[in-house]
């Protein structure tokens, strides 16, 4: 009995004419219901494949600019020798109030009760968030080795993310390295050129007077503290100037530095 | 196979090509041909997408209303380009960023959409799956014609390899950087239209208007 109701169904559909009102919304309805099926598969299935990309390549930058990156290594034993930290950038002390397995810096920039408003931003980000997720890389014994801080800020087209990597004494650089960004290929893009990022390496913040030097600029300066400018960028050049210079400096990880030379943390 | 769907097949290729003798799909040719990789991934992402968006819609044509043709198209082709970007971004994470929401532009992608309305809309799911992979690869093979161009003398490499050492890295190569700019692939593909044209004179268009000549009166 029930294949015969089937039938009728089905006959009664095959019956309709194509353009009546029953079998377009009929139509539509079966179309939008098969689509929306197929396009949740794919995005359910496929989810923890992607974010473990996500994860892997956000990994991989981080290895990048502490100099542990080569090619085929393995990503996820090698990042065991680095361990995620939050740091309240107010107070510049660790702090225990967040997982920094979940934690999103990013997000956490849009929520006011997690940001505030920068009056004065030379790096075009709008709000800061006061906490920061940093890494440690330690050495074999477990004494830190460098510490990598998240950095971003605006270049000429889009905000460029990163990361810079510091020697234990807080002061020197060991390396520069932006992960996402859309500036100019060929001009602004030279931020990924291996070369260009070379430069940074051994350069230092801040000299004995804790006055903060490190600049990118076209015009020579002293050897310890200046970064040659990439020609033809001269927009994207000063962005990273101005986005270094914001997040080592009084509104960024200052404090943070500073305790952690004094052997405060 | 047979000669008609041989036809389908290799038509697009240079005959019909939808981006030289159509002018279609330009503006996903400009973004994307900066490196071949990508250029290649994106091709295979709309052969795919045209093959299976012409399939299921001939499939689906004597239910189709006339009334929302577009939207069912469109649907269909939607879902599909969506279900291609969420593989790339499982299996090819690295590339799937470089291309970023161009694989969602397939979506517009006035190649897809017309060969959807001016094919499989008439014709049986074989011919408009292989008019659909044809026309993919036409799109295709002119979108590795212009990215060899813009990354050999762009970068200096092709596929990623270095060719000609770029003065950047120490070699002896001064990289065109006019050519990693979207604009250039305009003059690229103007300059492979004309070369086409002087090939194929068939191509060439009957122009829209004569000036008159002077006549006294």
């Amino acid at each position: 009995m029930s294949s015969e109701k089937r039938d009728n169904v089905f006959s009664r559909f095959k019956k309709l004419s194509i353009d009546s009102i029953p079998k377009t919304i009929l139509v539509a309805i079966t179309l939008c219901l098969f689509c929306s099926m197929l396009v949740s598969l794919a995005a359910v299935k496929l989810k923890s494949i992607q974010q473990e990309n996500q994860l892997r390549d956000k990994q991989k930058n981080i290895l990048q600019v502490a100099g542990l990156y080569s090619e085929g290594i393995n990503i996820e034993e090698t990042f065991a020798s680095i361990e995620p930290k939050i740091v309240d950038i107010e107070s510049g002390l660790f702090t225990d109030k967040f997982d920094p397995k979940v934690f999103n810096d990013l997000k956490a920039a849009s929520d006011p009760l997690l940001s505030v408003a920068l009056e004065d931003d030379p790096a075009s980000i709008g709000r800061r968030s006061n906490y920061a997720t940093i890494y440690l890389l330690k050495n074999k014994d477990g004494t830190i080795d460098k510490l990598i801080l998240p950095i971003y800020g605006y270049g000429l087209w889009s905000t460029l993310y990163g990361f810079v990597a510091l020697e234990e004494d807080t002061n020197q650089i060991f390396g520069l390295q932006f992960y996402k960004h859309a500036e100019t290929p060929g001009l602004g893009a030279e931020v990924d050129n291996p070369k260009w990022k070379g430069q940074w390496k051994g350069k230092k913040l801040r000299d004995e007077d804790e006055k903060l030097m490190i600049q990118v600029a076209k015009t020579p300066g002293p050897n310890e503290y200046h970064i040659d400018a990439i020609a033809g960028a001269t927009l994207t050049s000063n962005g990273v100037n101005s986005l270094v210079r914001f997040w080592v400096g009084e509104a960024g990880f200052k404090k943070f530095l500073t305790n952690f030379k004094n052997g405060k943390i | 196979m047979s000669q008609t769907r041989k036809k389908l097949l290799v038509d697009p290729l240079v005959d019909n090509n939808p981006i030289a003798l159509q002018v279609l799909g330009i503006c996903s040719a400009l973004a994307v041909t900066s490196s071949l990789t990508v250029a290649f991934v994106m091709s295979l992402a709309v052969i795919a997408v045209t093959g299976f968006s012409s399939l299921f819609i001939s499939m689906l044509r004597n239910h189709i209303p006339t009334s929302i043709r577009i939207i069912v198209q469109m649907t269909i082709i939607a879902s599909l380009v969506i279900v291609v970007d969420q593989l790339l971004k499982a299996y090819a994470y690295e590339i799937s960023k470089t291309l970023s929401v161009f694989v969602g532009l397939i979506i517009t992608n006035c190649i897809v959409m017309g060969r959807a309305e001016a094919f499989a809309m008439q014709n049986k799911p074989i011919d408009s799956f292989v008019d659909g992979i044809g026309n993919g690869l036409g799109y295709g093979l002119l979108l590795m014609c212009v990215g060899v161009v813009r990354e050999l003398f762009g970068s200096g490499s092709l596929f990623g390899i270095v060719i000609l050492n770029p003065v950047g890295d120490g070699g002896w190569y001064v990289p065109n950087g006019l050519l990693l700019l979207p604009p250039s692939a305009f003059f690229i593909i103007g300059f492979l239209i004309w070369g086409l044209r002087v090939w194929k004179k068939s191509q060439v268009e009957e122009p829209e208007y004569k000036i008159q000549a002077v006549v006294d009166h």
